[in-house]
């Protein structure tokens, strides 16, 4: 017990030079980060696509959508990530070899952003859908009639109309993405979860560097929910306090 | 799939469903399939194996929802913090991370001690399946026991005043009414949450537990295969899921639901 203690309290160990692995994992805290940003960002766009063809597409399109979301959230993020990883990178090297250019090394980076991005698209359509559908139809009328144009309907009534159903799903969503990306260790991309085993095998100090790490990813799930509570209070106003 | 069930029969769904048939005619045809009888038995076996942790940890997970529920909605402030505490950090952290520490980080910290090693106890801490079931059910119990502490706070004043009124102790009257009021609520997030525990299964064969999962990553490194047996445990999953997703309608369908 005594030499756990002595083990667990060896903080020179996340000292942020090496011999320390404190740069380490805040860099790999960085890649997470990316990765979750951008994915986000991906799946938004496929979000908002998906959720507009829902809505509005022709019957071939929003079946197709529904066999793509429906496929995406009942397969395991494991599972995708693989496939996704394999599929998307054999992909664009036989395109690249199409258009007569050598195979290219996709970077783990790029190839995380994309296979979250997919995952939270499927996520992230459903929401946006549900937020679309939530905005009463007789406002959207009620604006037709008033003389605006769509663009001013979906600017000044549907959007805002939206945003307090659409805020609460996507803010889960996005804490889902930062927790996704630990998947991505499954496949080598250097993210936070995957240098901290790094750390831990080495020095064996398993223990330290794994709660070190899960301090980092708390730090993120709780600085978030600050700035979530901000949005969603911004997105509220005006509307009866939940709970 | 919409709420509006639209009929198979409109032409564009034959296309479709035709285009579908190709695909899956055309990857029998020309994929690989002849490893597929020589692990199909390691396979079903694989696949009790993710259903076997999968029940389990629901269970347990749920049995420590209800107290986690219950002290966060109602108990006094050094029940309700620590309780609360669980569920944010089992929550903000990745369940990845949570199963690693268990297993690299309290197997090593066993490791060490002769005491541990000489006991009985020794061959289950030595393998890996007690540290998944472990991490799965403590994930399992923080998701739900947040949905729990709602489902406690939203059961109305109105019963358990009427419980009281009846002249029941406060035992009974949680017994009789608070709880299972409670689990009427929490129910219909029951169904999402445990295809989310299906879908956290395959992790533990990061840590050696072998699942379907892990016997899939057998088929490709003994084949050199990459798609088939992934497309294959896509599959899997996918009827596991569904699977799961009606068993739940069945079940809530037996449930009344009134003024749920």
């Amino acid at each position: 017990m005594i030499d756990w203690i002595a083990n667990l309290a060896s903080w020179e160990l996340l000292a942020l030079n090496p011999p320390g692995w404190g740069g380490v994992l805040l860099k790999g805290l960085a890649v997470s980060l990316q990765v979750a940003v951008g994915g986000y960002l991906v799946g938004f766009v496929i979000g908002v696509a998906g959720a507009t063809g829902k809505l509005y597409g022709g019957p071939v399109l929003r079946d197709i959508l529904d066999v793509y979301t429906t496929l995406v959230r009942a397969v395991p993020e494991l599972v995708l990530i693989l496939l996704l990883y394999y599929a998307g990178t054999d992909a664009l090297n036989q395109l690249m070899m199409l258009i007569g250019a050598g195979p290219v090394d996709i970077s783990g980076l790029v190839a995380g952003i994309f296979v979250i991005g997919v995952v939270q698209g499927a996520y992230q359509t459903e929401v946006l859908r549900g937020a679309f559908k939530a905005v009463p139809h007789g406002q959207i009328e009620a604006a037709r009639a008033y003389g605006m144009s769509s663009m001013q309907v979906l600017r000044r009534i549907t959007l805002p109309g939206m945003l307090p159903h659409a805020v609460p799903g996507l803010a889960n969503l996005w804490l889902i993405a930062t927790k996704d990306t630990a998947l991505l260790a499954v496949v080598g991309v250097a993210e936070l979860t995957l240098v901290t085993r790094q750390a831990g095998g080495t020095t064996k100090s398993y223990f330290l560097f794994f709660m070190a790490a899960g301090l980092l990813y708390l730090t993120v799930t709780l600085i978030s929910n600050v700035a979530i509570r901000r949005i969603e209070r911004h997105a509220r106003r005006g509307m009866p306090a939940v709970r | 799939m919409g709420p509006e069930l639209r009929s198979w029969k409109e032409p564009h769904r034959l296309v479709l469903l035709a285009i579908g048939i190709g695909i899956i005619v055309f990857a029998a045809v020309n994929m690989r399939w002849d490893w597929l009888p020589r692990y199909s038995w390691r396979l079903v076996e694989g696949v009790g194996t993710t259903l076997w942790l999968l029940v389990l940890t629901s269970v347990l997970g749920f049995l420590l929802a209800v107290p986690l529920g219950l002290a966060q909605a109602a108990g006094p402030w050094w029940l309700s913090g620590p309780a609360r505490m669980f569920c944010t950090v089992i929550r903000g952290t990745p369940l990845l991370l949570q199963l690693w520490l268990l297993y690299y980080g309290l197997g090593s910290l066993f490791a060490q001690y002769p005491e541990i090693r000489e006991s009985w106890a020794w061959p289950y801490l030595r393998s890996a399946w007690p540290y998944g079931v472990l991490a799965l059910t403590l994930s399992f119990a923080g998701y739900e026991g947040e949905v729990m502490r709602g489902a406690f706070a939203g059961v109305p004043k109105g019963e358990l005043e009427a419980a009281r009124a009846y002249g029941m102790s406060p035992w009974t009257s949680f017994r009789r009414v608070w709880l299972p009021r409670a689990i009427h609520r929490a129910l219909p997030t029951l169904a999402g949450e445990t295809v989310l525990q299906l879908k956290a299964t395959p992790l533990v064969a990061t840590i050696t537990v072998v699942d379907v999962y892990a016997i899939i990553s057998r088929v490709r490194q003994d084949t050199y295969l990459t798609y088939e047996p992934l497309l294959l445990l896509a599959l899997i999953y996918m009827m596991l899921t569904g699977v799961l997703v009606l068993a739940f309608r069945w079940l809530e369908g037996k449930v009344p639901v009134k003024g749920g």
